[in-house]
């Protein structure tokens, strides 16, 4: 077992795991952060994608004590008490989302994308959410979203 | 996952001394193969030394002609970084087209190149560019750096701490990736250099190789005429259900040409 610290979602978070917890479990498990969804589990889907640092990472495949003094953002830390975040906003006005599995990591991953891109093109939108994977839409009212978001940002 | 302890290493001496002190010791930078693999239960290391944060393995520099970047530089970093945008546009590109935004803000160069995928992007790129592998140890040539199959000249205990990248004329890189998982299932990197042009095909072979046909052949005519004559011979390529050897050997001079053309087109 090892002793770990991070922030999460603007929190110090203490926890202690067994070297192989990955950091989804921890967030879901131990901290009750279920909004990080594990899909695949094995680094395709995406939705289990948080922000570490700044950056957007699977957190299905990295160890808990590897993020051990980051900071972390998860799905339930974008909204600003009731006022959702300009990308969740999107999802809800385009429904970019059928059964809403993978929404939390898209919605992460479009967050990152539009950080490094604020006014992403239809491929660079496409390219940017490669790491994600959605069962039902078809993407069609994800990329609406995406660029919904990216107006109202 | 079976178990394994985790240790964060302070410096590179001392996750050096570890690994050599504990033969079933991984090492971790980013962790975009090795823990799938662990995952997976196909490895069962006593530990796990993270490396991915060494300051000794950071840093990119352009240096008398050659582009150094650190072992533990992230795709991500690699694709965005001016200084290598400058110096070798291809190499960003090949970084830019790794795996997915969340896999390049976590894999790393080092990790890329010492697992030797044969499907991996960044072999095809340090064989072109005869670049130079320093490892805790030694300076390795990239010709015998990459032994086949996910084998490499490293020993145990030796780590990448960073690569030379000799600066080349112009290069390009092309690929035509898995859909799936975006490994190539062909990729070409070819680079115009001080000494001719070599060329450097992943994801077709048991390894990364160089064409030295299409090499011989761009060195009497440097045009993509040159290479529409030859025939990859096939007989060693991979072979499996998402493609026969000969249709590797084919989609990989497709590559060389493409990227090829790419290249010329730089000026």
């Amino acid at each position: 077992m090892t002793k770990l610290e991070l922030n999460v979602n603007g929190k110090l978070r203490i926890g202690e795991v067994e070297d192989r917890t990955l950091l989804a479990d921890f967030l879901r498990d131990q901290l009750g952060l279920t909004g990080t969804h594990i899909g695949c589990d094995t680094s395709q889907c995406g939705c289990c994608t948080v922000h570490l640092d700044g950056r957007a990472i699977k957190s299905c495949t990295m160890l808990a004590v590897q993020a051990s003094g980051a900071k972390v953002v998860t799905i339930e830390g974008l909204a600003k008490g009731d006022t959702l975040h300009p990308v969740q906003q999107a999802f809800s006005d385009c429904h970019g989302l059928q059964c809403g599995f993978c929404t939390p990591g898209m919605i992460m991953a479009t967050a990152a994308l539009l950080k490094d891109n604020p006014n992403p093109s239809d491929a660079e939108i496409y390219r940017g959410l490669e790491g994600n994977l959605c069962r039902c839409t078809g993407y069609i009212n994800i990329v609406k979203a995406v660029k919904r978001a990216a107006q109202t940002s | 996952m079976f178990e394994f302890s985790y240790l964060k290493a302070n410096s590179l001496s001392e996750a050096a001394a570890f690994v050599a002190a504990h033969p079933d010791a991984k090492l971790l930078a980013g962790g975009m193969t090795l823990l799938p693999t662990l995952k997976q239960r196909l490895a069962q290391p006593s530990h796990l030394v993270d490396v991915g944060r060494l300051p000794e393995l950071g840093g990119i520099e352009l240096k008398a002609g050659r582009l150094a970047i650190g072992a533990a530089t992230r795709h991500h970093d690699v694709a965005t970084s001016a200084v290598v945008r400058n110096a070798i546009p291809a190499l960003a590109y090949l970084a830019s087209h790794i795996g997915d935004p969340q896999v390049r803000n976590c894999g790393t160069l080092g990790g890329s190149v010492a697992n030797n995928d044969p499907a991996a992007d960044y072999p095809a790129a340090v064989l072109a560019l005869d670049a130079i592998i320093v490892t805790t140890q030694r300076e390795i040539a990239a010709a015998d750096f990459f032994q086949g199959m996910f084998a490499t000249a490293l020993e145990a205990g030796e780590i990448i701490v960073r690569v030379l990248f000799p600066v080349p004329k112009r290069a390009a890189y092309e690929k035509f990736p898995h859909p799936a998982s975006g490994y190539a299932m062909a990729g070409a990197f070819v680079a115009e250099m001080a000494t001719g042009v070599r060329v450097a095909v992943t994801g077709a072979g048991p390894g990364v190789f160089r064409w030295s046909e299409a090499e011989s052949a761009l060195a009497q005519n440097l045009n993509v005429a040159a290479v529409d004559k030859l025939t990859l011979e096939a007989t060693d390529l991979n072979e499996d259900f998402h493609a026969t050897r000969e249709y590797r050997a084919n989609l990989a001079k497709v590559m060389t040409k493409r990227a090829l053309q790419k290249m010329l087109a730089t000026k």
